[in-house]
Order: C-alpha cells, then structure tokens, then sequence
C-alpha cells in the first residue's frame, strides 16, 4: 500500500526534495521564462519588456510561419506513415520469429538508436550526396546498361546524370524516416507480441487470406501499439531540427529552424518564444489525440 | 553435409515467408550500410573517401593529433558521466517518491515529471540558452569540469525523468513485505532503502545509467543551445566540421565513439542477462 506522506514526514522531505527542486528549478522556470518571453516585446538589444502583448502569436499565425507550420506537420506526418509502412511488417515479423532470431532482430533495429543521431544523419549525407555511394552504384548500372545496349546495337545511353538526393525535402524526408524508424518498430513489436494468437489461427482456418487476416484481424488489435507509434514517431519528427538543417534546402526549413535563427542570429526571443510554445502546443494536441484513441480502442476492445 | 529437411513455414511463422525476410532485410540494409560505410571509409587512403585506395589508420591519428576534437570528446565524456550520476540518483528517488507515497498534487507532480520526455528537443534547448543567460547565468572562465555545469545540468534536467521511468517500473515487482520486514526487524529507514531497496532496484539503475550515459552522449540540440565558445561536445564539434566539409577525420572520430556506445551496450545487456540468469537459478 502507499503510504501517505504524512507517515513518514523526514523520510518523504529526503526523498523528493531533490528531484522536485531539480525539477522546478532547471526546468519548469527556464519554459516558464520562455513563456513569459513569448508575451514580450523586445526593446533594447538585450532587453525585453513583459508588455503581456498578443503581437508574438499574431506573428506567428500569419500566413508565413502558418505555412511552415503546415509543411512540418506534413513532413513529419508522411515521416510516420513511411515508418508505420515500413515499420509494420518488421515488427510482424519480428513478433513471429523464433526466440533466437527475435532476440538478435530486436538489438539490431535497437542498435543504430543508441548511435549518434548526428553521425547517422552525417552517415547519411555520405551516402546520399552527388558523388555518394547511390549515385555511385547508379552510375556504375548506367554505364555497364548503356555497354549491353551498344552491344545489341541499340543506341548507347546518355551521360550519366547524378541525381540530387540531397539538400531537399526528399532528403529530410528519408533522414527523418532513417533517424526515427525503431521509435516506430519498437512500439510495434510489443504490440504484436502480446497479442492473442488464436485469434489470427481462427481468421486463417476459417479461411481468410494473410492480408486479410493482417488488415481486419492484426491491425484493430494492435491498434493501441499502433498509436503509441505513431505518437513517438510524430513527436520528435515535427521538432527535428538537426535533418532539416543537415539535409534540407533553402525550401526544407521546418518549424525548428525558424525558432533556432530567432533566438541565434535573428535575435527576436519573444518571437522564437511564442513560436516554441505553439509547437509545444502542437505537441500536447497530438499526446491528446492519441490519448483518445487509445482510451477508445480500449472501451471497444 | 546434411540439411535438415526444409519444412513449410506453419501458418503464423512470418519471418519464414520470403517478401517479409526481404522487407526485414532491405531495412537492416538501410539502417545498417551508412554506419557500415562511414566506418568502413575511415580507413580508406584517399580524401575524396568514395572509391577505395589501401588501408591506412593515419585518420585515426589525425583525429587522435586533433586537440579540439579530442578536447570535445573528453567533454562529451565528462558531461555524460556526470550527468548520468545525477540522473540515476534523481531518477531513482522521484521513483521511489512516486512509488511510496500519497501526497496532494501528486498526478500534477507526476505530469511534470513526463514533460522533458515529450517536449520537443528544441524548446527545451531553448528554455535552457535564456535560463543560463538571463535567470542563472553560469559563471565565466571556471576551470574544467566547473566549466562544463550548464550543459550538466541541462542534460540531467532530461535524463534523469527517462531514469525515473525505467526504475519505476522496475519497483513495479518489488515485495513491500520485505521492506516491513526489515523495519520490524529493526532496520532503520535509510538502512532498509539501502540494503533491501537499492539491491533490488540495482538491473533498473543499471539500465537507467546506460540509458541517461547515451541520451547525454548522443544530444546536439540542447547542448547547441547551453554551450558556450569554450564548452564544446563532440556532437557540437562534428556539427561545425560538417559544415566546412566533410572530413574522414569525421569518420574516424565517428568510429570510435560508434564502437564506444555499442561496446557499453553490450556490457549492459550483458549484465542485465547474468541478472536473470542468477534470478532463474535463486
């Protein structure tokens, strides 16, 4: 049973003091001083009047920064939907593998999550960039191609045109997709595993194909490991800052970037501040979405 | 040399079935072949580190001859450590707090606790850059490690919430009988905390140690935001090489601190699998 505090009153005072004080002190008055920022105006170089202004968040839900807004939340959405297509037939997998396989497929998609989040995204750029290793391999296919067709004696093919797979939407896309994929498969997996077997042997004998099986019996069931997945991966994508700005063009820029140049090189912190609160709002939206989501699948279940 | 006769995969045994094994191994390739090649192409011979010229470690001794990236590293080093020793023991007592007790303002307590999980990195790092500039800025010119404290703390303010999650849920299969067992038996508190408590606790410090060891190691953006011209990390230091160009210097500095965290990884599920096996054994 808890205890209540008044049980054991020097007992409670050692034992939450310290991570209550941390957690007051070094992090909810540095967001709350961003949050009184956000209602300032700036009016020196240094300084900031707490004027309790609106003008901020009018900034902000202009058209411009509604866009860029809009275009984080698609690009982190199309992130989840890549992850979660991807994501599903791995943790399926996964989830059906015998002990040892399972265990090894388990630290290898684990693996790369505890690596460097920049030296995957720099692992990447190496990959990707026009003299990178997929350029490479399709150069080196365009040319034995275009060798078998002056062969055949057909017309030889162009030259090789590298592709652009970096610095663009494309690239942050695929860098977010790379960066975030075990946040989805993870979730997943235990999902799948804890499911009830019988119930996919029922929907097989009685004659349903995989697929079907998969969409109308697995898919409803996991659906709560579906969402949390979709949370942990929707997350962090909408915040990213270090893809976007590593792999992204001049037009890549997401939400992150815009609040990062006000706060090092624009020097406008009430702005940036509003700006990080509606993406902390933004966030608590999408925990409340998935909050509801589960709370129905569960009354339904 | 004799095969065991193939049989037909059973109904349920995806991993068996040939377009799962090729998804499952198409995303190992692509999550593995980058790191692959990047650790691959630090010991290649040529700057231009696409085409493979010979064998070298001289790489490894320009990153090594390299005193700020290696004065980056040791930070980054320093800071984890640190950090992970704070948040194991903050962790660790905001479990215990949420786990014993009932007090008023407990469920607002226990939403705060879970905000530096899900607030986005950016905003925290932000939070921290006007805290420690304005609120409580961190003295100038400290001598190293003092200097490091700013990015101490940041990092422990969201590392140690993850800590408390997972010795949380450790205590989940705590027997409370034991701890009023020890207290009947005489046990003062802080000797019951310390000798029935923290051993039991001791797989879920562990996993939380690693845990708070590599979201230190592995964080930018707050550490972008906290750091100042004389406190740089190794994520700080590779951004700015990045952005002049791309070195295999990098690639062997990469190397070493992948192998590092796979290498600490290994030692930690190692550990926790000797737990289990000792406990299967008891």
């Amino acid at each position: 049973m808890e205890q209540t505090w008044r049980q054991a009153r020097s007992a409670f005072a050692a034992i939450a003091a310290p991570p209550l004080v941390w957690l007051l002190l070094f992090f909810l008055i540095p967001l709350a001083v961003i949050w009184a920022y956000s209602f300032g105006e700036n009016v020196g170089p240094v300084t900031i009047d707490f004027t309790g202004t609106f003008a901020n968040y009018a900034r902000a839900l202009g058209p411009l920064y509604l866009g860029i807004f809009w275009k984080s939340i698609l690009v982190a959405g199309l992130t989840t939907l890549l992850c979660l297509l991807v994501g599903f037939p791995v943790a399926l997998a996964i989830a059906f593998a015998g002990p040892r396989t399972k265990a090894w497929l388990l630290l290898l998609i684990m693996l790369p999550f505890w690596t460097n989040l920049l030296i995957r995204t720099y692992a990447l750029i190496a990959v990707l960039r026009e003299n990178g290793y997929v350029n490479f391999t399709l150069e080196w296919l365009w040319t034995n191609a275009s060798g078998v067709m002056t062969l055949a004696g057909l017309q030889p093919l162009g030259e090789f045109e590298p592709l652009t797979l970096l610095y663009n939407n494309f690239a942050v896309v695929i860098g977010l997709v790379y960066v975030h994929l075990p946040f989805m498969v993870l979730p997943l997996y235990s999902a799948l595993d804890r499911m009830d077997r019988s119930l996919m042997e029922a929907s097989l004998d009685l004659g349903a194909g995989h697929l079907r099986t998969i969409l109308l019996v697995v898919v409803p069931l996991a659906a709560p490991g579906i969402a949390s997945g979709v949370l942990i991966t929707f997350i962090p994508a909408l915040g990213a800052y270090l893809t976007p700005d590593l792999l992204g063009g001049t037009d890549s820029q997401m939400i992150a970037n815009v609040i990062e140049r006000q706060f090092k090189r624009a020097n406008d912190w009430p702005f940036g501040a509003a700006l990080s609160f509606l993406l902390m709002y933004l966030t608590f939206i999408a925990i409340a979405i998935q909050a509801l989501v589960q709370r129905r699948s569960e009354r339904r279940g | 040399m004799a095969r065991e006769p193939k049989t037909k995969p059973g109904p349920l045994e995806y991993m068996r079935r040939w377009p799962l094994r090729v998804i499952v191994g198409a995303t190992l390739l692509f999550l593995y072949l980058p790191l692959i090649t990047l650790m691959v192409f630090s010991f290649n011979d040529s700057r231009r580190n696409i085409v493979w010229q010979g064998f070298t470690f001289k790489y490894y001794e320009k990153a090594f001859n390299n005193s700020s990236l290696m004065e980056a590293f040791s930070n980054s080093l320093t800071i984890a450590f640190v950090c992970t020793v704070l948040s194991v023991i903050l962790g660790a007592l905001a479990a215990v707090m949420l786990w014993r007790f009932r007090f008023p303002g407990k469920t607002v307590v226990e939403g705060s606790m879970a905000l530096p999980i899900v607030v986005p990195e950016i905003c925290m790092g932000v939070a921290m850059l006007v805290f420690f500039a304005r609120v409580m800025p961190w003295p100038q010119g400290m001598p190293w490690p003092f200097n490091l404290g700013a990015i101490i703390i940041a990092h422990t303010s969201f590392s140690f919430p993850f800590v408390a999650t997972v010795v949380r849920a450790r205590l989940a299969s705590f027997n409370r009988e034991l701890e009023e067992a020890a207290k009947d038996l005489g046990a003062s508190e802080w000797r019951t905390f310390w000798d029935v408590l923290v051993p039991h606790l001791q797989p879920g410090l562990i996993a939380g140690a690693l845990l708070a060891f590599t979201l230190s190691l592995d964080d930018f953006v707050i550490t972008f935001f906290t750091a100042g011209p004389e406190t740089i990390t190794f994520p700080v230091k590779v951004y700015s090489m990045l952005r002049f160009s791309v070195t295999p210097e990098v690639n062997a500095a990469s190397t070493v601190l992948i192998v590092l965290t796979v290498a600490l990884t290994a030692i930690g599920l190692h550990l926790q699998s000797r737990n289990e096996d000792r406990k299967a054994k008891a």
